[in-house]
């Protein structure tokens, strides 16, 4: 009965190679992954750039939006490529709902489910948390960021972003400056570009560095630290600037903000030590004056925007990957 | 499997060459066309069609590149998904003649996909098809402007269309896949 | 009921007196009168006989570190569910922590417990009492009082008892009665937020994480303290090679200083917690190979004294959350035998150490006890555990006694379990049928 199939068949077009239910994180990601994530992509920042932004590909299909942790980028740039797709999307926030209530995760996971949601996209401060979802949904699960763990489709777009304008990834320099200690954002970067052939190097504090990174033990591959701002910059083609959140302030992890900012703000005399041609990304919201000088906000080098845009793109094409189809039950 | 060719490399020239004839006949405005290939294959018909037009009148006339696999009525239904390749279009559509370029009108399922993609893309004054082949077996009411060649086929036959520009040769050949073939 | 229990062909390993031989073992009115070989040859009538070719005659195993929630959390284990769950863990004197609600910090309290335990239990249950009042860490309880009304020892476990100059003068006030204070060494501040070992793996998975060094710290300090007093400390479940070393070091100068370590400290690694699995969440949490290594060597040197369970039954719903809520602690007594034995299989230990570490090490720790255990000796009281060393069983947690359900080992294959356990010469439990304790 089967038949031998060594050609496309008419009107047959190019099947996708992509078996994730879920996106958890990119930890696992193969060279070949990465591509089909950009491929797709640039598919879908063509559509952006359209009058009619809105593509019927998940058509039927409900995405709900689970944030238990205040956003309005991320979950607004979800919300957006979801509809983009013709998909039907609930937010439930945690202010507003039955979370706040007490209602355990599993118990709001079951409603979904029983509302019928095809994805569901969460964003929880304990690390972990969208693995327990994983285990308990038949929908499939976007990780919007669990606690310090990952972010992965902030690092997809984050590489994205790179791709279009370097052309490719492997062997940039990539610098990530400031506090990846506490940042889902940067460890999951540390993934994606190392994950393609990118050299990463971490710039911080060794207090704000990820725990014993420093001097015992190294869980990322081929990672560098350097402790000093000059040193780290020098030749870099992306520089990645994290925020730095108020609470570490007090935490009695650094001395105080101006410290900081003397040590470790970049300012316009410190990019320049990086190439000319260098990327200088944000993942937002940027504190003017404290990470960053606010003159390079918005300087040529600056690609914070696009991030922003390239967001809605790279998210459709995870929702596209993940969601869309036929899913039978693994 | 047995194959039988139907069309030869020249055969194919010929029936290009035909097709933009009949285009430049029947379009006496043709700074106003745009010619959009459907992937994959209408892409080089596309482009082939053009550079005849160019050919025999002068006239360049701007060639796009669509994939409509988002727009496909199968999606919901497929195990597994297409993959998503990019769209390029150099000029406006708006108040344009887009011709709609495949090597294969089948169904007529591609070409509803690819006119909705087309129409999400902007407001063109008019929309034509053409195809390389047309093998009949209509599944929609669709039908073509320009027609290369009229293949009368069988369901359980299969028409392959290759050519150089993404296989190996120029020809076009028909497969008996061996047993009837039901949708 | 007969009176006399005849113990056949099985070999007896008893550590008290340094013996290992194949016999038999006779029992009358809760007493062992003979043991070794060929002593049931003049005893046949009127005896229920065990036939033990094949398995291991040991003392009764004795756990001096377990919780059994009762008061106050009777959803996660009662005295009656932990004691069967114990007995069927070859476990026949069990010594359960403070952190009840109420805290054990009064006599009224203990004795809720210790009649709670008359009633349900047939394993033998020694209370520790509080350290300090509600075990909150400022004010002393009433020690001598406690110790009067039959605890075994001191502890605010659960937590460390962090400040330094209440651990002080918990060590002086004690140090009249002769019986320990029992530190889970932890500094808190080292700790801070931390849910397991800080590691590459913590940093892989972004869970929060304390480093050995907080263990460390504390186990440090409570050594000098208890040099400077002469009292005597006894450190809580080690789980770090540095903790290991400082005990060492402190026996060598003469500090009064015991510890113990749980068969899931000397089994499982951080790795035990890749997945987010919350049960293998445990204070103190689980470390490295080499802290493993640093444990097993502590064990055969006695720098560690004896093994305790520190088994802590929680809910399913409690351990069926996000890592970060989901409660520490791992229902052990089930599986303690079974998991040591791994050791003894790989060869890292004898089963007369392991024997030793379980039954005759914590006899000597339980001088509160008022009572000779640990010893298979003529005039003992029957107190046996019986061993099918080689027995093969997969773990079930769905089939524990225990209502506690959150074990790491579920579905992990084990060799060697408990045939039979028997206190005051009665069997309490019966791992040989199907339907178990009597």
């Amino acid at each position: 009965m089967a038949k031998e199939q060594t050609e496309l068949l008419e009107d047959e077009p190019q099947n996708l190679n992509w078996t994730r239910k879920h996106l958890l994180d990119i930890d696992s990601f193969t060279v070949a992954e990465y591509d089909l994530v950009l491929k797709t992509a640039s598919a879908m920042k063509e559509i952006l750039s359209r009058p009619i932004k809105k593509v019927p590909a998940l058509r039927g299909k409900t995405i709900a939006t689970l944030f238990y942790e205040p956003s309005t980028r991320t979950r607004g740039s979800f919300e957006l490529a979801a509809k983009n797709l013709s998909a039907d999307v609930i937010n439930l926030a945690s202010a507003s709902s039955s979370i706040v209530k007490g209602e355990s995760l599993i118990d709001t996971l079951h409603t979904l489910q029983a509302m019928g949601v095809n994805g569901i996209v969460i964003r929880h401060s304990m690390a972990g948390a969208p693995y327990l979802a994983a285990k308990h949904a038949q929908a499939s699960i976007i990780n919007a960021g669990d606690g310090w763990h990952a972010h992965p489709t902030q690092a997809l777009l984050d590489m994205y972003t790179v791709f279009e304008q370097k052309k490719h990834l492997k062997d940039l320099k990539v610098v990530i400056l400031g506090d990846s200690r506490h940042s889902r954002v940067a460890r999951s970067n540390i993934w994606g570009f190392s994950g393609v052939g990118a050299k990463v190097t971490l710039c911080a504090p060794l207090t704000l560095l990820p725990p014993g990174m420093n001097y015992r033990y190294h869980p990322y591959q081929g990672v560098e630290i350097e402790t000093d701002i000059q040193k780290a910059l020098e030749g870099a083609d992306v520089v990645m600037v994290l925020r730095l959140q108020k609470e570490r302030q007090n935490a009695g992890l650094m001395p105080d903000v101006r410290e900081y900012i003397r040590y470790y703000q970049l300012n316009r005399q410190r990019f320049a030590l990086a190439k000319p041609d260098a990327m200088l990304m944000h993942p937002g919201p940027v504190n003017e004056n404290i990470e960053i000088e606010p003159e390079l906000i918005r300087c040529p080098a600056s690609v914070i925007d696009q991030q922003v845009t390239n967001g809605i793109a790279v998210r459709m094409a995870l929702l596209y990957l993940v969601i869309g189809g036929k899913k039978d039950e693994i | 499997m047995t194959n039988k060719t139907v069309l030869t490399a020249e055969d194919i020239r010929r029936t290009l060459g035909r097709m933009a004839h009949e285009i430049i006949e029947h379009n006496r405005d043709l700074s106003n066309i745009v010619m959009v290939g459907m992937r994959t294959r209408g892409v080089p018909i596309a482009h082939r069609l053009a550079e005849n037009i160019k050919k025999y009148e002068g006239t360049t006339i701007p060639v796009g590149v669509l994939d409509f696999s988002l727009y496909r009525d199968d999606l919901a239904h497929r195990n597994l998904q297409p993959v998503v390749e990019s769209t390029s279009i150099p000029v406006s559509i708006d108040e344009k003649i887009v011709i709609l370029v495949d090597d294969v009108l089948y169904t007529g399922r591609s070409a509803r996909a690819a006119m909705d993609a087309l129409i999400d893309m902007g407001r063109p004054s008019s929309i034509k098809l053409a195809v390389m082949i047309d093998r009949g077996h209509r599944e929609l009411p669709i039908r073509a402007d320009y027609v290369g060649k009229n293949i009368p086929s069988s369901r359980n036959e299969d028409v392959r269309v290759k050519l150089s520009e993404t296989d190996d040769t120029d020809e076009v050949s028909i497969f008996n896949l061996g047993e009837t073939q039901e949708e | 009921m007969k009176s006399r229990l005849i113990i056949k062909d099985g070999l007896i390993i008893d550590p008290a007196r340094s013996l290992e031989v194949k016999g038999d073992l006779v029992v009358e009115d809760g007493k062992i009168i003979q043991s070794g070989p060929g002593a049931a040859s003049s005893f046949n009538q009127n005896a229920e006989v065990i036939e033990a070719k094949g398995m291991i005659i040991a003392p009764g195993f004795i756990d001096f570190h377990c919780h059994l929630r009762e008061p106050g959390f009777e959803d996660k284990e009662t005295i009656k569910t932990g004691s069967l769950a114990a007995a069927a863990g070859g476990f026949t004197t069990i010594c359960c922590m403070p952190n009840t609600q109420p805290s054990a910090d009064s006599t009224s309290t203990l004795s809720y417990i210790r009649e709670t335990a008359a009633r349900d239990s047939r394993v033998r249950v020694l209370p520790i009492a509080c350290v300090t009042v509600d075990r909150a860490g400022k004010t002393l309880a009433p020690m001598i009082e406690l110790a009067e009304a039959g605890a075994v020892g001191f502890s605010d476990d659960g937590s460390p008892i962090a400040d330094s100059w209440i651990m002080l003068r918990a060590l002086e006030y004690s140090k009249p009665l002769g019986l320990p204070i029992i530190n889970h060494c932890e500094d808190p501040a080292l700790v801070a937020n931390g849910q397991m070992n800080e590691g590459k793996i913590s940093t892989l998975l972004g869970i929060p994480s304390s480093p050995a060094i907080s263990e460390e710290v504390m186990i440090a300090r409570d050594v000098r303290l208890a040099e400077y007093t002469g009292a005597w400390v006894h450190i809580a479940h080690i789980s770090t090679a540095g903790g290991v070393e400082i005990v060492r070091e402190a026996k060598r100068r003469g500090v009064r200083v015991t510890a113990e370590a749980t068969p899931h400290h000397l089994s499982l690694t951080e790795e035990a917690v890749m997945n987010y699995d919350t049960n293998a969440r445990v204070n103190p949490p689980l470390r490295t190979q080499e802290d493993i290594e640093a444990l097993i060597e502590g064990l055969k040197d006695s720098t560690i004294d004896i093994i305790a369970t520190d088994h802590a039954p929680h809910t399913s719903s409690d351990k069926n959350q996000e890592f970060s809520l989901a409660p520490a602690g791992i229902s052990g007594f089930e599986t303690a035998l079974g998991v040591v034995m791994k050791l003894v299989h790989d060869g890292r230990l004898t089963m007369a150490e392991v024997v030793s570490k379980m039954t005759i090490a914590p006899a000597a720790i339980l001088v509160g006890a008022g009572l000779k255990l640990g010893s298979l000796d003529n005039g003992s009281i029957a107190d046996i555990t019986i061993i099918d060393p080689g027995q093969r069983w997969v773990v079930d947690s769905n089939a524990f006694l225990s209502k506690g359900k959150n074990t790491p080992y579920n579905r992990m294959e084990l060799k060697g379990k408990v045939a039979f356990t028997i206190v005051s010469g009665q069997i309490i439990f019966n791992g040989t049928k199907n339907s178990q304790t009597l």
